[in-house]
């Protein structure tokens, strides 16, 4: 069995920071409490978005995604990641740059420009797959302090967590059980739902290209959702996350509703099962509310 | 300039490689694609008919149709294909050939703005940086836009620079925005 390493660059992209820092925070207090230790990939840019920036131009998507590849390879470290743009964006450009040397060596002739070089040397890790698969269901168990023991959790996986598969390896798309288990190891019901693996709306550029008809798609996943009674949704992606809190906001000004259904990142969610409080993880500086017994 | 079959193996074989895209050959029209489709439930966009037009050679009205910018890339219609048709990446490599010859909204080029400018398509501001420090991190990430890593955004524009993608949107570096925008922009 592989060693897997205590120590990671965590590579941050736009929205974690930017936007939802209570997501770092959670994933990095999370990570720390396990021994796991977090480095910050100085100078990392966007990753850049792999269907928006590789629906516009692949031949600019890949030098920048190789670019902060670059980054975690000075610093000899593998990376995690808290969005599945990112996740999307630099694992799929390290596994085209690994099985083209022609593609490797002309995305380093322009990296060459500044000095740097991909080596195909790091591994692109999500901060999920660390816990549930490095850290383990065994030890995050002995962890929880505050279990959820009748919520009740639509998990909502975003698209390139899972696909394609081929690049991802988690296995099926259509019967995925990480965000599962880790939903369950809290104590909290796992609730399936008619449209749980479908898109949040925003990907590829859609949110931008017409925000109300991403923002529909969306609506009929949390109808499907609350429909069977789910009191939140649990999710991999800063990138969903933005579209499914803040999205929320938008729809009812947009269509005239009243939407609340509480999103949670991942981390968020095992943070307060953890017992750290809900300013800790950000989750009272978001769009949606948290119901009470969440926060229990 | 061939048909859009042999553009989207060219430009796109590059970086997938060729084989990955000419399965594009193999589509039997059989429609899995769109049934999954969670923008085709809710969009005029019809994935199948999308690869069918793009095997005739139907290159202004793919390039002209909206659509083609309602897909999330959200993978499903590749991973059930029966064929095996790569066509999430054959859409984005269409997407590749429609942007270079023009054919991007103001809302999509300013994404590369916003990344020239910062680094990042997602920017902090000050409000964010008060998010941050109420959950004890840094005020700002020691990411390309930090005052402190101008070399390192630099770099970044230096790959924007080197591949044309400022030309292809329009970016004037004077301003550091899209040309003519001051004027009450373009398309």
């Amino acid at each position: 069995m592989t060693e897997h390493p205590t120590e990671y660059a965590y590579f941050l992209g736009c929205i974690t920071p930017n936007r939802y820092p209570g997501i770092e925070a959670a994933t990095k207090k999370i990570f720390t409490e396990f021994g796991i230790e977090t480095k910050e990939m100085v100078g990392a840019s966007c990753c850049p978005a792999p269907g928006v920036f590789g629906s516009f131009d692949m031949h600019t998507w890949l030098p920048v995604a190789a670019r902060n590849l670059a980054i975690a390879e000075e610093m000899d470290l593998e990376i995690y990641v808290t969005c599945n743009g990112c996740y999307g964006s630099l694992q799929e450009a390290d596994h085209l740059l690994r099985e083209n040397p022609k593609l490797k060596e002309k995305t380093n002739k322009i990296l060459g420009k500044f000095g740097r070089e991909y080596k195909g040397t790091t591994k692109v890790n999500h901060s999920i797959v660390v816990l549930h698969d490095f850290i383990g269901l065994e030890k995050l168990k002995e962890r929880i302090t505050k279990p959820m023991n009748d919520v009740n959790v639509a998990v909502h996986y975003g698209c390139h967590f899972l696909k394609p598969r081929e690049v991802r390896g988690h296995g099926s798309s259509e019967t995925p059980y990480i965000l599962e288990d880790l939903v369950k190891v809290t104590g909290a019901k796992d609730v399936d739902y008619k449209d749980k693996l479908m898109c949040c709306g925003a990907g590829g550029g859609n949110r931008t290209a017409d925000s109300v008809q991403s923002l529909e798609w969306m609506r009929q996943k949390l109808v499907s959702a609350m429909e069977v009674g789910c009191d939140c949704m649990v999710h991999p992606c800063a990138f969903c996350h933005l579209q499914l809190d803040r999205g929320q906001a938008e729809m009812n000004k947009a269509f005239g509703t009243s939407f609340d259904f509480p999103i949670l990142f991942a981390t968020q969610f095992l943070g307060l099962a953890m017992g750290l409080s809900e300013k800790e993880v950000g989750l009272d500086a978001q769009t949606t509310t948290m119901p009470e017994k969440l926060l229990k | 300039m061939g048909t859009l079959y042999e553009d989207i193996i060219d430009y796109g074989g590059e970086v997938f490689g060729k084989e990955h895209l000419e399965t594009l050959r193999e589509c039997v029209q059989c429609g899995k694609c769109t049934g999954g489709c969670p923008s085709g439930r809710n969009t005029a966009f019809r994935t199948r008919k999308l690869m069918q037009m793009a095997l005739v050679d139907m290159r202004e009205e793919i390039f002209n149709a909206p659509e083609l910018w309602f897909c999330s890339t959200c993978y499903t219609c590749y991973e059930r294909c029966p064929k095996g048709v790569k066509v999430t990446d054959i859409i984005r490599t269409i997407r590749n050939l429609a942007a270079k010859e023009g054919h991007m909204s103001v809302p999509h080029r300013m994404i590369g703005v916003y990344v020239m400018k910062t680094g990042h398509a997602v920017p902090i501001g000050p409000a964010q940086m008060e998010l941050r420090e109420a959950v004890g991190l840094e005020s700002q990430p020691p990411t390309a836009q930090h005052p402190q890593n101008k070399d390192q955004l630099e770099q970044v524009q230096t790959i924007f620079k080197t591949t044309g993608y400022d030309a292809m949107i329009d970016f004037d570096w004077d301003t550091m925005n899209l040309k003519g925008m001051d004027k009450g922009g373009k398309k």
